[in-house]
């Protein structure tokens, strides 16, 4: 078990170093150029050139590769072209809306989308069975900015219920927190209860006609305890690592909900960064997303051990 | 998870207590600028966000009130010497930085000598300043190597990079490195510790400021504040969003909704939508590097071309907020005049045919560059793309992201190398006003300032004439010569003028603009 976990950690590292290289090179070849963002509209070539010269842009492309590379290797990111401030503390400070926005997200998509795909496969083929799958459909289908709009329009607006946009952060208070958050949850969370719906009830139908469940209600149990004791437990697998790549997905792909709500969060940042060609922010940002990404790969995999006994590393 | 307990989830939530109470927010000023406010230096960058952050917490020496006239602001009084070469200036009692430290001569001159590093007008001011002191604590002196017609000018210029005063440690940082310090004598006072880049900007009123008996009028005048704070919400960028918490009441002001979305507003009985002078003037500038613009012939048929007309109905669309000018200084300022546009506003396709076919036009492609996500202007490239083919052009319309355009328009390469020939672009009024401060009209070829490197002897003698000149009627007979030979040898193109109107909450009072917006003299009631 140890040694498994060594092994992936240890893994991490040259996935993490191919990416750190890519994205580098990738951003080089990308056109526009940051010094001439930073200097405005009105700025001659020559204060331009200054500017290239004093973010080291002037460099060869593998001087500035190493001394990025050195800095994140004794675990600085850099400091931001645009912002002037160090990329980890603007990750820091861009974290906790993303994963608030991400936790509620994945919490009500769960509560909703297992119990939900359980009872589609349980009444599979039922009138609520294919109201679920008319559902999924149209929950993958719809664009997010277009349920975003609508929810807003009609709850905020129409009703006055709940805030249009912007983020407030929990030390401020939980209420207001979960205020902010209840629409851009509801919006994020349409997608993710289609696809965990889905695949609960492809699983849980899988559990269902496996031998276990036929010994199970010949032992007379209840149907709610066959389906939840014994099939949906079977079946956990797949929806904990469909679960677990909705995280990581949330956690970099909130983009046009940030943007939507006007949320603060790690999406928005990293729009910003690419627009502004922020270098050492896109490359932090990146390298961030894919230590997340790994990270949240080998606690579904350690979770595996829960779900299933007969899983050994 | 059924209705009812979605409803209470909702209800539960929409109970939750706003974070001020109502008296506390009639003292918040809930804004949302017109973008992302990153750098916090002025004089380092260009850029309106951060001239617009220097209003809030810089004082300048003069400024230009709404019909242009440069007055005093920190300046108390001021004379100057009968040879034109001294100048002296007394500072008003009572200027205080946020710090507590008063405001002296020598912070004066060490913003001066920055600002003259970065900024065009004061970089040309000060071909022109021999040397500068202090006799005494609240006075300052500037001492001419030659008289020059435009000190005051330079001094009370509204716009970037805006001559703002600062402490004189501050002042001394390189002009080339950003300021870590954000200290002003201004209106408000900057909290930093709740800057978030990206997400807000926070700004309390400076208790300590003396604003001027004078009417507040463009940047001078008494600088009166009447809320305890301003916050700039800089995470809501998305155009339908800002509109929605306008008109929820969860911002006050927004100050540059999208041209679409103004109808709406004006519709909606608890918002005001604010139009003002002066407006912005869109230009298409030419690469006159290289071929086929390094020929003014064919720069002359292009301009001939460019109707103005069809660019502001395309890009503004909504009648009210649009107009042509044939000036190349903004219209309705001290300098600007028709003279010389009869080549364009006299002008139409046939005339450009005929023009271009005259000036030995081989058929190069011209490449145009198009910012796609820049709604302000995205709409103008494909315009003038085909109004020049109608003239007879080859155009290569290249789509691109602004900020690849903004990096692209910089390199001096040939178009086929990643060079260019045309963009198109908006400038705020007080940039053109002058032809100074107008970056197109800098024609010393590789060495202007400004990219598309015109080049023209005559244009450049008239501006050093202008620049010396001290005669007020003299400099306007020499805007107006400098103005006809631009048009003569087709430096860039003006489209035309519009207005980007401001949307706010009826409870809002005592707004004015000149450039961008002033956070002062507002009311929240």
């Amino acid at each position: 078990m140890l040694t498994f976990l060594a092994r992936r950690l240890l893994a991490t590292i040259p996935v993490l170093l191919v990416v750190a290289v890519l994205v580098f090179l990738m951003l080089r070849l990308t056109p526009g150029d940051p010094a001439a963002i930073l200097a405005g509209d009105a700025a001659s070539t020559e204060q331009i050139a200054r500017i290239r010269a004093s973010l080291g842009l002037d460099q060869p492309v593998i001087v500035q590769f190493g001394l990025w590379i050195g800095n994140v290797l004794s675990g600085d990111l850099g400091e931001s072209f645009y912002y002037k401030t160090k990329v980890a503390t603007l990750i820091g400070q861009r974290l906790e809306p993303t994963v608030s926005l991400a936790a509620l997200t994945i919490l009500l998509a769960v509560l909703v989308a297992v119990p939900l795909g359980a009872i589609a496969a349980w009444r599979f083929g039922g009138w609520f069975d294919r109201a679920l799958m008319g559902f999924a459909v149209m929950g993958f289908s719809v664009p997010v900015f277009v349920l975003a709009y609508l929810l807003i329009w009609f709850v905020s607006l129409k009703l006055g219920w709940l805030p249009v946009q912007g983020y407030v952060r929990l030390s401020e208070g939980p209420l207001p927190w979960f205020r902010q958050l209840v629409l851009p949850s509801i919006t994020l969370s349409v997608i993710y209860i289609a696809l965990i719906a889905r695949v609960t009830r492809a699983s849980v139908l899988e559990a269902l006609g496996e031998d276990y469940i036929r010994t199970a209600r010949a032992k007379g149990l209840t149907e709610a305890r066959v389906l939840v004791r014994h099939a949906l437990a079977n079946a956990a697998v797949p929806i904990v690592t469909v679960i677990g790549i909705g995280i990581a997905l949330l956690i970099g792909g909130v983009v046009v909900t940030e943007s939507v709500y006007a949320i603060p969060g790690l999406g928005r940042l990293t729009v910003d960064a690419v627009l502004a060609r922020d270098f050492p922010t896109i490359q932090g940002v990146i390298l961030f997303f894919s230590f997340v990404y790994v990270l949240i790969n080998l606690l579904v995999d350690m979770s595996y051990l829960f779900f299933d006994p007969r899983i050994r590393y | 998870m059924n209705r009812k307990i979605i409803a209470a989830v909702l209800l539960a939530a929409a109970a939750g207590t706003a974070a001020f109470p109502a008296s506390a927010q009639d003292k918040v000023l809930r804004v949302v600028p017109h973008s992302n406010l990153a750098i916090l230096d002025p004089i380092w960058t260009t850029a309106y966000m951060s001239r617009n952050h220097g209003y809030m917490i810089y004082d300048t020496l003069f400024g230009s009130d709404e019909k242009n006239q440069v007055k005093p602001q920190m300046v108390e009084e001021w004379s100057v010497s009968p040879d034109k070469r001294l100048w002296t200036f007394k500072l008003r009692k009572g200027l205080e930085f946020h710090d507590g430290k008063p405001v002296t001569g020598e912070d004066v001159t060490a913003s001066l000598a920055r600002w003259g590093k970065r900024d065009a007008m004061g970089v040309a001011l000060f071909t022109f300043v021999d040397r500068m002191d202090t006799p005494s604590s609240d006075t300052f002196r500037i001492f001419l190597r030659e008289a020059c017609g435009f000190l005051l000018e330079a001094l009370g210029k509204p716009s970037s990079n805006v001559p703002f005063i600062m402490p004189k440690r501050i002042a001394d940082t390189d002009a080339f490195k950003q300021i870590e310090e954000h200290i002003g004598s201004g209106p408000y006072v900057f909290k930093r510790d709740e800057f978030k880049p990206g997400d807000k900007a926070v700004y309390l009123k400076n208790a300590k400021y003396m604003p001027r008996k004078e009417a507040p009028s463009g940047s001078t005048g008494g600088k009166l504040v009447f809320v305890e704070r301003v916050e700039w919400n800089l995470a809501l960028r998305d155009a339908q969003a800002q509109v929605n918490a306008l008109q929820k009441g969860e911002v006050d002001i927004l100050e540059q909704p999208s041209f679409p979305l103004i109808p709406g507003l004006q519709k909606d009985p608890n918002i005001v939508v604010y139009t003002y002078s002066p407006p912005l003037q869109y230009m298409a500038r030419f690469n006159h590097l290289h071929k086929p613009f390094d020929n003014p012939k064919v720069r002359q048929a292009a301009m001939a071309a460019f109707a103005q007309l069809p660019f502001l109905q395309a890009q503004v669309g909504v009648k009210e907020l649009y107009k042509t000018c044939p000036s190349m200084f903004t219209c309705g300022t001290p300098y600007a005049s028709s003279f010389g546009s009869d080549i364009q506003s006299k002008s139409n396709m046939k005339k450009a045919q005929e023009l271009l076919k005259a000036s030995g036009y081989d058929g190069t492609v011209v490449v145009l560059m198009k910012p796609t996500d820049l709604t302000a202007i995205d709409k103008l490239p494909d315009v003038a793309a085909q109004l020049m083919r109608q003239a007879g052009f080859k155009v290569d319309l290249q789509a691109m992201d602004w900020q690849t355009l903004v990096g692209r328009r910089a390199k001096k390469d040939a178009p086929d190398k990643g060079g260019w020939n045309m963009f198109l672009t908006a400038w705020q009024g007080p940039d053109i006003w002058n032809p100074i401060a107008n970056a197109a009209l800098d024609t010393r070829g590789e060495q202007s300032g400004w990219f598309g490197w015109g080049k023209d002897e005559k244009i450049v003698e008239l501006r050093n004439q202008f620049m010396r000149e001290t005669d007020d009627a003299k400099k306007k007979k020499l805007a107006e010569a400098i103005q006809a030979r631009a048009f003569e040898v087709a430096t860039h193109v003006p489209l035309g003028e519009f207005d980007a109107p401001l949307a706010a909450r009826k409870n809002v009072s005592g707004l004015f603009r000149q450039t961008g917006n002033f956070y002062w003299n507002l009311k929240k009631n």
